[in-house]
């Protein structure tokens, strides 16, 4: 240790010190390091800070020079700002963890609060409001003075807040201020920073004691509101799993135990078109979903069609060897998809719209469960449509109501079950391209999802559209009502229960069919 | 209407057996391993599922077995005779497991078995090992409270994975908050309790402890992340202790990145997300997220460079990744083979007696032992997830760190030990110095 001590030249100043201690591979040298260069108010603090952001602060711990790389592949010696040719082979990245990250934030906030884009200024006054750090309030200052943006003048005014609140020697004037701004901020993180605050003099923890309880009851209503829309989104999410089984099941009365199957088809048919479009055209990731989509109601349509020739077709009107038949078709399927692609879990990428999340209110709102709610909307519209308007939804409507009335006007009845079937389960296959999306891509995605749409469609009412979309969102709405009070585990085993005693009272579910269809 | 029903019934039953069947022979016929059973060799069974739920976990360690016997015969196998690997597929299926385990032992007359990952499996096999007087090497964490004179456990036990991980984060991270959560079934269940005891033994409030669980394969996280976010916002720096298991994984994390909780605000601690889960997930937004491991592919040692590239040219896929339960294998094949060779027989008394105080490398740099407890001395580390879904070593203990069977922690084991050695007993209360009779 003493050895390497002196190995290391001298070097001239405080920063340059500083810079070297990135070298030792060390996660509190490091943040010290982080520190000293950042107050160090040398103008190679912002470049050698975001580069340690970026994992582009290279440091050689034989030399223990550091050195900054830029994105077009130049580079710099850290400590003195000259150019240098090349990196030596034994640098690497100086490596972060969490708590330097915070530190790195802190650091990039108070050194980018007057950058030209307004983007990073908003960012730069956020950083500084979630670590208020006391050495941040002169910055702060500087930054609010020249401010000429709205909006990031009430960041800085709530991060100049923050960290009065923090500030010991702040007077009670300034504290009682600061709380009032908070106050008026109104989220999560202003309750984190209240509630976090410690000892402070009576009447500063008198409002502080106001505040909370008064962004607490408006936090209340806005949970509300919150459940409400997972509830939704939840319901959204079983009313497109769902969807495909009420044609199959609702619709053809087949109980069929491999509709999941098709869903996972569907996922995996989404997984097969980015593989392709990573490794040919990586330009066209983000519309990988929409040409997933017809493709996934092909593929799982056209198995659809095979299995109704194949297996179906031969068991209509024995309902309880069809449960078996398609029982084990499912099994099948899992296996051969389990051969042909592994039995890990394989990696389908969001597109950069369906990432992330924006703000309502008090509320969190993820892009991918918004677009899963709009497109299970649009998927049930044309369904709707297609029985209502389309020559081949008459036909499937005139068989399943009378078989041989419609067999006696001319309409091939085996060729509509067939494709009533395939039609399901294509819808079955767009499910999966959805699904996909929040949840795992395996051989077992279509077993979590098999008992759940049963459910929906004979709480909704068996051979109902209407009844599967109003079942869906029910349940849906029930459950996220439910979690908050019960837990996961409970509000499950609840909602089944209401269920069954709800069957009990109305055994044909919600919106039963009425007239002759029914007794058939 | 009733008398055609009671009719399709009636046909039903004829048939249901006979399609049952025709699906077992389909899944049996995949899982057939074709090798022709021969006199001069070594039987070994490999007893994980390679169908079904858990399939998604098993088929690596099953692989991994199978390169190991393949290493080994090109050394020339062990006491001069060639190993023969007997696979055999319990499908995920508890039951099954039991069933399986005793064909292995019956019927093909192996001398030790390499198998099981979730708890409720091993339960299931434990009567049939006592019974039929084998070995079996179970290579997963677990919770821990069970020392079974038949079993070794080569993975890691809650004082091995869950209470370092836990320390780590009160000391350097300074989390005076806690959710733990899991799924709801035994290992969880029992690990939680043994940490909801230990923080509350190091002066966590009741009401800054938060315990969730969620069904198996969970999908919709929408309320317990939120939920979360708002009990991380009581201004003390909060952290998610995660036993959620394998599949319910995924859509948590993608969750936790669409509602942007980042790893400097809250960060998550798992003890079942390896490289392997983390392999079906986009992992840019859960750079930082942790994970408590005696092993990562990522650490730098010689073994495990060399174990790396050798695992990578047998499954000639330069991209398949390694993981904690593979090491655990590897330490336990390599123990069993050195105590064949130490007692020159495969006879399992012998071999049992055998193997505690065996020592073997393991692939991190150091040297692992069998204790008298059955379980090992392993590191423990703490690793942070990267952008290329791979972990960052950002805390080890200093040294190995010897398994404990029973839990310090809980008011019902703290007395008890494990010890095949002196005392012949696997749970022998050190209090009223006597042995309780069953070891779990």
């Amino acid at each position: 240790m003493f050895l390497i001590a002196f190995a290391v030249p001298a070097f001239a100043g405080p920063f340059e010190d500083a810079v070297a201690k990135f070298a030792n591979d060390d996660f509190s040298d490091t943040d010290e390091a982080i520190g000293a260069v950042a107050s160090s108010g040398n103008k190679l603090a912002f470049p050698i800070i975001s580069a340690l952001q970026d994992g582009r602060l290279m440091a050689d711990p034989d030399s223990k020079k550091v050195y900054v790389t830029g994105s077009d592949g130049k580079s710099i010696d850290a400590a003195t700002g000259e150019p240098v040719a090349s990196v030596p082979d034994s640098a690497s990245a100086v490596r972060l963890n969490n708590r330097l990250r915070r530190s790195v934030d802190a650091a990039l906030g108070s050194l980018t609060l007057q950058s030209p884009d307004l983007a990073t200024r908003l960012q730069a006054a956020q950083s500084v409001f979630k670590s208020h750090e006391e050495s941040a309030l002169e910055p702060v200052d500087a930054a609010l003075a020249k401010e000429t943006s709205k909006s990031v003048k009430v960041a800085l005014g709530e991060a100049r807040a923050a960290i009065l609140l923090f500030k010991p020697d702040a007077t009670e004037v300034e504290k009682l201020e600061a709380v009032a701004t908070i106050r008026a901020r109104g989220d999560q993180e202003a309750l984190a920073l209240l509630t976090g605050m410690g000892d402070q003099p009576a009447l500063v923890a008198k409002a502080a004691a106001s505040a909370i309880g008064s962004i607490q009851s408006s936090l209340a209503v806005w949970s509300t509101v919150q459940n409400a829309w997972y509830g939704l989104s939840l319901g959204s999410v079983l009313l497109l799993a769902a969807i495909g089984l009420a044609i199959t099941f609702g619709v053809m009365g087949v109980i069929n135990m491999a509709h999941g199957e098709m869903v996972m088809i569907g996922a995996y048919t989404t997984f097969v078109v980015q593989e392709v479009i990573r490794t040919r055209y990586p330009g066209l990731f983000d519309y990988s979903l929409l040409i997933a989509v017809p493709l996934a109601f092909l593929v799982a349509g056209a198995i659809g069609v095979v299995i109704e020739r194949g297996i179906i077709r031969f068991l209509y009107g024995r309902p309880l060897e069809t449960l078996l038949a398609t029982w084990g078709l499912s099994l099948v399927l899992q296996q051969e998809v389990r051969t042909m692609f592994g039995p890990t879990n394989r990696e389908v990428g969001n597109p950069s719209w369906m990432s992330g999340a924006f703000e309502l209110g008090q509320i969190t709102i993820t892009y991918n469960r918004l677009w899963i709610l709009c497109f299970t909307l649009a998927v049930f519209a044309i369904l709707l449509a297609m029985l209502r308007y389309t020559a081949l939804g008459l036909e499937m409507r005139a068989v399943t109501q009378n078989r041989r009335m419609a067999a006696s006007m001319g309409i091939a009845t085996s060729r509509v079950d067939a494709l009533t079937f395939g039609l399901g389960s294509g819808i079955a296959g767009i499910a999966g391209v959805a699904l996909s999306q929040i949840d795992n891509v395996s051989p077992n995605l279509g077993q979590s999802y098999i008992i759940d749409s049963f459910m929906v469609v004979v709480f909704g009412g068996v051979g109902n559209l209407w009844g599967t979309l109003v079942g869906a969102f029910t349940l849906g709405i029930a459950n996220k009502f439910l979690e908050p009070v019960a837990g996961a585990v409970l509000g499950k085993i609840a909602i089944l229960v209401l269920i069954i005693l709800f069957i009990q009272k109305r055994p044909r579910g919600l919106f039963a069919l009425k007239g002759r269809a029914v007794e058939a | 209407m009733l008398t055609k029903s009671t009719h399709h019934i009636a046909a039903s039953f004829s048939r249901r057996g006979m399609l049952a069947a025709t699906a077992g022979l389909v899944l049996g016929l995949a899982s057939l391993t074709g090798a022709k059973a021969a006199d001069d060799t070594i039987k070994v069974g490999v007893l994980h599922s390679l169908s079904g739920t858990m399939a998604i976990s098993e088929t690596t360690l099953k692989d991994t077995i199978l390169f190991l016997i393949d290493e080994q015969n090109k050394k020339g196998g062990v006491l001069g005779k060639k190993l023969e690997a007997v696979v055999v597929d319990p499908a995920s299926n508890w039951p099954l497991f039991a069933e399986k385990a005793r064909e292995l032992i019956t019927k093909d007359k192996v001398a030790v078995v390499f198998g099981c990952w979730t708890s409720v499996s091993r339960k299931s096999v434990l009567p049939v090992f006592k019974e039929l007087n084998n070995i079996l090497f179970y290579p997963v964490q677990y919770e821990g409270e069970e020392s079974e004179r038949n079993v070794f456990y080569t993975g890691a036990a809650p004082n091995q994975q869950a209470i370092p991980a836990v320390d780590y984060l009160m000391k350097d991270e300074k989390v005076k908050r806690w959710v733990l959560a899991g799924t709801d079934y035994v290992y969880p269940r029992t690990t939680n309790k043994i940490l909801e005891a230990y923080l509350k033994s190091k002066g966590v409030a009741q009401e800054d402890i938060m315990i969730n669980y969620t069904p198996f394969g969970h999908s919709d996280w929408q309320t317990i992340v939120a939920d979360i976010k708002k009990f991380g916002s009581a201004g003390k720096k909060t952290a998610v202790v995660s036993t959620i298991n394998g599949d319910a994984n995924v859509p948590f994390y993608k969750e936790l990145g669409n509602q942007g909780i980042k790893a400097k605000d809250i960060p998550v601690v798992a003890f079942s997300v390896g490289e392997e889960e983390l392999a079906g997930i986009d992992t840019k937004p859960l750079l930082g997220h942790l994970a408590a491991w005696n092993y990562f592919q990522s650490i730098k040692s010689p073994e495990n460079e060399k174990f790396i590239k050798a695992w990578q040219a047998y499954t000639k896929n330069p991209k398949r990744v390694t993981n904690d339960p593979m090491e655990a294998h590897v330490i336990g094949f390599d123990m069993w083979v050195k105590a064949v060779e130490k007692v020159k027989s495969t006879d399992p008394d012998k071999v049992i007696d055998a193997l505690p105080g065996i020592e073997a490398k393991n692939l991190t740099g150091g040297v692992s032992k069998m204790l008298p407890n059955h379980h090992i001395t392993k590191p423990v580390f703490i690793g942070e997830i990267k952008a290329n879904g791979q972990f960052d070593v950002v805390w080890k203990t200093p040294g190995l760190v010897a398994g404990d069977a029973w839990s310090k922690e809980l008011e019902g084991s703290k007395d008890l030990i494990g010890d095949w050695v002196g005392k012949k007993c696997g749970n022998y209360n050190v209090k009223a110095n006597k042995c309780l009779g069953s070891g779990s």
